[in-house]
């Protein structure tokens, strides 16, 4: 195994019981994370991407135990995640952090951002008094905000400001790893690039691992080093970051991309247009799990389930027809 | 609505009550009931037990101004000191249930599962116990007193905070900000208490206001019936009770404690219906 790995996720499954009538019986599974494993090493970036509600989000949280994933393994620097405890956890917790997607609903409305900042700092007694107080100042400046921000509250703040207060939360720990939900995902375009940026930079200064969530290719290209794709709770694919946009195998991945809105229009287009929807993570396809929707579907499709195979070193897809 | 966004949460409420007019009323009522209740000895014109064997049951007059009773006790002088109970009734009685709701609520819309369950089915039993007959049933087991009246409110009160409180839980513990305090690993208690309860409290606030209300009503009632405060000290549940027996001849003893009743009352439902209004508007 490669010494310079940081996060080693191996057959990580979380389902959400559904319980139906009078006694709550369980009748079935949301497999929204079904059986995923991937790697990232110290200051990479692994952009995961998948239409909504393809598990991404849930995949992102049960890295963190933030949701409690319901089989599998996480290993972080070695140590596995799942199986420490509350006190463990907790001191864990400052090498691994999350930004969140909606800036409206990640800081909490009552808190003033200095405190929103600084209270990290306060629960793993990093710093007290002044010296927090300094602290505090010099990360809303990391951030690109002004430190006399700190005594205002978040609702005085547009949508870009707040994700950088969530940043600022993020960074104050100094983490090794960064789960980025979706964290460009609500704001304006002009206002992305700042954050994208940010983000970029704050990974050069400091060496931070992203698993960066998103639904966006163009965002995914900018900011990624590998890319997995995600779909209903699966990885299809999975390569470095020119690879994979060059050379997509999977016919999931090449639909996205030739959904993605193009910058030259008249460019050649092979439209692979998806019929259908997404199907229910409740009631997945028999097989592969997109036979429902693939266009280069044979028979046994329905039947044969795929797992990850190389195509080239470090190229991985699940497909039997084009990476058989 | 060109509302002032600056500032906490409380202060921007403030700000907006100041410019509604029932507020303003409804604040300046308890306001008033305030001031009253805690310059009793100063304001008052009489002392409330001094008697008077020659001026029983006197009209209104320059000396008395709302009159005497049967005792030859200066009425304005008693309700002054009434005013103490009311004050006190409204926010230790609704103190005591508004601290019961929020611990129930709180634990069993964060905890979940079978916690819930089973403080929501007690809440439910509560809730079938008719609490007036209860109150009364309690208070003659007990000794009736203004501190088993008060605690009695208190206790049987308590439950409709309690499910105020946990549906804010069950919504705002899944709310990205509470995720945010995990992440950096917060403790459950903070979580509950600095993070969740403070976003809860807007709804508490109201149903509070108009709870006391309510419990300076019970009281009233608890009083008027013969077992809340005792004689000699002076309520405005008491002295409407010692003037229906004179309300015939000396309508004054019934008429002044009455209105006070209404207007306290009054005052902390219009605040409450002002508060509901402020608080409406979500910030985010």
């Amino acid at each position: 195994m490669n010494n310079n790995t940081l996060v080693e996720v191996n057959h990580l499954k979380t389902w959400f019981p559904i319980h139906s009538g009078i006694f709550a019986k369980k009748t079935g599974d949301v497999r929204a994370v079904d059986d995923v494993s991937f790697k990232i090493a110290n200051g990479e970036t692994l952009g995961l991407v998948g239409e909504s509600g393809c598990g991404k989000t849930t995949l992102g949280r049960s890295i963190l135990r933030l949701i409690e994933p319901t089989w599998g393994e996480v290993k972080f620097e070695g140590k596995d995640i799942l199986s420490l405890g509350k006190s463990d956890l907790r001191a864990m917790r400052k090498k691994m952090q999350i930004i969140f997607q909606d800036p409206f609903a990640s800081l909490n409305p009552r808190m003033t951002v200095g405190k929103i900042v600084a209270e990290p700092l306060s629960i793993h007694r990093v710093a007290k008094g002044l010296e927090l107080d300094d602290m505090v100042a010099s990360l809303l400046s990391d951030v690109g905000l002004r430190p006399e921000h700190a005594s205002r509250y978040p609702h005085e703040f547009s949508g870009g400001q707040r994700q950088r207060i969530g940043i600022a939360r993020a960074l104050a720990l100094k983490p090794k790893f960064i789960v980025g939900d979706e964290p460009v995902s609500a704001l304006d375009v002009s206002v992305q690039a700042q954050v994208l940026n940010l983000m970029a930079k704050l990974k050069e200064d400091m060496g931070i691992a992203y698993l960066f969530i998103s639904h966006d290719l163009s965002v995914i290209r900018h900011i990624s080093d590998r890319v997995a794709v995600m779909y209903l709770g699966k990885i299809v694919e999975e390569a470095a970051r020119e690879e994979l946009f060059s050379n997509p195998v999977h016919p999931y991945t090449q639909a996205l991309m030739e959904a993605a809105p193009k910058t030259v229009p008249c460019g050649k287009r092979k439209r692979i247009i998806l019929g259908g929807d997404i199907p229910s993570p409740a009631n997945p396809p028999s097989g592969c799990y997109f036979h429902t929707r693939c266009p280069v579907k044979v028979n046994d499709c329905e039947s044969i389930s795929q797992s990850l195979k190389e195509v080239k070193q470090g190229h991985r897809a699940a497909c039997m027809v084009k990476a058989p | 609505m060109s509302d002032n966004r600056k500032g906490s949460f409380w202060e921007i409420v403030f700000n907006r009550l100041k410019k509604d007019r029932f507020a303003v009323y409804g604040g300046g009522i308890v306001a008033l009931l305030f001031f009253v209740a805690l310059s009793a000895p100063v304001i008052s014109p009489y002392d409330p037990g001094d008697v008077e064997t020659s001026r029983l049951l006197e009209a209104p007059s320059m000396e008395h101004w709302l009159g005497t009773d049967e005792l030859g006790r200066d009425v304005l002088s008693r309700m002054i000191y009434g005013s103490r109970i009311s004050l006190m009734v409204g926010f230790i009685a609704v103190g005591l249930a508004t601290f019961i709701g929020i611990l129930v609520g709180a634990v069993s819309g964060y905890y979940g599962r079978w916690v819930d369950e089973a403080a929501m089915r007690f809440v439910d039993v509560m809730l079938t116990i008719p609490s007036f007959f209860l109150i009364l049933a309690v208070i003659t087991m007990l000794e009736p007193s203004i501190v088993n009246v008060m605690i009695v409110i208190g206790i049987t009160g308590w439950m409709g905070v309690a499910r105020l409180v946990r549906a804010e839980f069950l919504s705002l513990k899944e709310r990205d900000f509470v995720a945010a305090a995990r992440s950096i690993g917060q403790s459950d208690f903070m979580i509950i208490f600095r993070h969740i309860l403070p976003n809860a409290m807007a709804p508490v606030l109201v149903s509070a206001t108009l709870g006391i209300a309510g419990a300076i009503l019970t009281e009233s009632a608890l009083s008027f019936l013969g077992i809340g405060v005792q004689p000699p000290t002076p309520s405005w549940g008491s002295i409407l009770t010692e003037g229906k027996n004179y309300i015939e001849f000396a309508w004054w003893l019934s008429l002044f404690p009455g209105l006070a009743i209404l207007i306290t009352v009054l005052g902390y439902n219009l605040l409450g219906e002002a508060l509901r209004d402020a608080l409406d508007t979500r910030l985010n």
